[in-house]
């Protein structure tokens, strides 16, 4: 238990970091900006219980937030990602599988379930972020082509961390 | 009452959803709205601090542009001086200058975070209300126009760039001296801006500079950019052209917060103007 707490507690910090002073820097075209941070999210063990889980969504939100100048829009976008995390896995996942595997990565679900959850996520995630930060709907065809273009950059972050992290599965 | 806990405990995660929703969009659009709450931005103890660090290392790396810029700058100065003209009067008179005061003066600083890449650009500099620096003075830098800023904390200001959709600054055609506003263009390219409201009597060239004018937050005659592409709107009686912005503001080091010592004078006369109407 302590732990995942650690765990998590590192992932934060870490994917902070990298967000806020490396990824914040890194534009493709002036179109295409990763997002990474919301990993921690998608990344916290099934079994965390629902207040927690928003909390946490809204403080690593929040903390984003402050460091982009942008209170409340990346806290308001990580809150809806949280929830349709949980109505994901709620939909795919069997309550009882999960004793073996504590947390959604790569390495526990396999790459076609991670991939599809990833690219949920990060689709509601960046279309949410990017229409709240421009608020109109006048410049629509430049939002959407930034959406797009930025949450295929984010996912194939995401899915290269996971192979990064990769443990191989022992199967009982 | 029982069946009512039943329910929102059986979909308890919607209505956490709802709780957090509500209260960050109330602080994004609180923030967005009154600029209101400035207790989370980059002037905090913690945010700031943390920028002020890596930006000591971010230094280095970019000390060798730094130096040159400031090497043209040392030149174009130095090709001010008295000694760099040449003179071809022979009598000089001396005047006693009680005519001229000083109404501008600059506080340089330090960018400690820029961004250019979204809709809405701010920049933080190591400035604040110690120093002298006040909300809504220009900012500069020795290429031209910056922005304005519009928080100040102790020791550190954030700064409202020009690639930011709300900025909008009167300018001039360097030539004809035709007033027009400039704003950032709205394809978000960060080399680009727009001259809006030109009168018809203006006959601008490509190429031609534009500066500040006179009615800006700004001293008369700062760079802001050329002209590169001239469209008028049909049958409009404004001409509107595009502008290649002349700041990089991708590579920002230092700045200098313009301080206008008639700014509050002005700001005062003027309000007094609105309430006798």
């Amino acid at each position: 238990m302590s732990r995942t707490i650690l765990i998590n507690l590192v992932r934060f910090i870490v994917l902070v970091f990298l967000q806020v002073f490396l990824l914040k820097n890194v534009t493709l075209y002036n179109l295409s900006t990763p997002y990474l941070y919301i990993m921690f999210i998608l990344l916290l063990p099934f079994e965390t219980p629902n207040v927690l889980l928003f909390a946490l969504a809204f403080l690593i939100g929040i903390t984003i937030d402050a460091f982009y100048d942008t209170p409340g829009l990346h806290a308001a976008s990580c809150v809806l990602l949280a929830f349709v995390r949980i109505l994901f896995i709620s939909i795919t996942v069997q309550k009882d599988g999960f004793d073996n595997e504590p947390e959604p990565t790569l390495s526990n679900m396999g790459i076609r379930w991670f991939f599809t959850y990833a690219l949920i996520l990060t689709l509601f995630h960046h279309f949410f972020l990017f229409n709240l930060e421009v608020f109109r709907l006048s410049e629509v065809s430049y939002t959407l082509s930034r959406f797009v273009l930025s949450s295929i950059f984010t996912v194939f972050l995401m899915l290269l961390t996971g192979f990064l992290f990769f443990r191989r599965k022992e199967r009982k | 009452m029982r069946n009512l806990l039943i329910f929102i405990t059986k979909y308890n995660a919607f209505f956490l959803f709802l709780i957090f929703e509500i209260i960050s969009l109330v602080i994004y659009i609180k923030y967005n709205s009154f600029q209101k709450a400035t207790f989370i931005n980059s002037t905090s103890q913690v945010t700031g601090a943390l920028y002020t660090q890596v930006n000591g290392v971010k230094d280095y790396l970019s000390l060798k542009e730094v130096s040159d810029s400031l090497a043209r700058e040392n030149a174009r100065l130095r090709g001010q001086l008295k000694t760099a003209f040449y003179t071809d009067t022979v009598a000089k008179h001396k005047v006693e200058d009680t005519v001229f005061k000083q109404q501008y003066t600059y506080i340089e600083a330090k960018v400690i975070n820029n961004s250019i890449n979204r809709s809405n650009n701010y920049l933080t500099i190591d400035r604040g209300s110690r120093q002298g620096v006040t909300k809504g003075m220009g900012v500069i830098c020795s290429s031209g126009l910056v922005g304005k800023v519009v928080f100040v904390g102790e020791h550190l200001s954030v700064v409202q760039s020009m690639l930011h959709k709300d900025s909008r600054f009167s300018a001039m055609l360097a030539k004809d001296k035709e007033i027009g506003y400039v704003e950032w263009s709205d394809d978000m390219d960060p080399h680009k801006g727009i001259l809006k409201d030109v009168s018809n009597n203006a006959q601008p060239k490509i190429g031609e500079a534009v500066l500040t004018s006179q009615y800006s937050l700004f001293p008369a005659g700062i760079m802001i950019g050329k002209v590169t592409n001239l469209h008028s709107r049909a049958g409009g009686y404004t001409l509107n052209m595009e502008l290649a912005l002349s700041v990089d503001y991708s590579r920002l080091h230092y700045v200098n917060v313009v301080v206008n010592k008639y700014a509050e004078e002005q700001a005062g006369l003027e309000a007094q103007e609105k309430k006798d109407e």
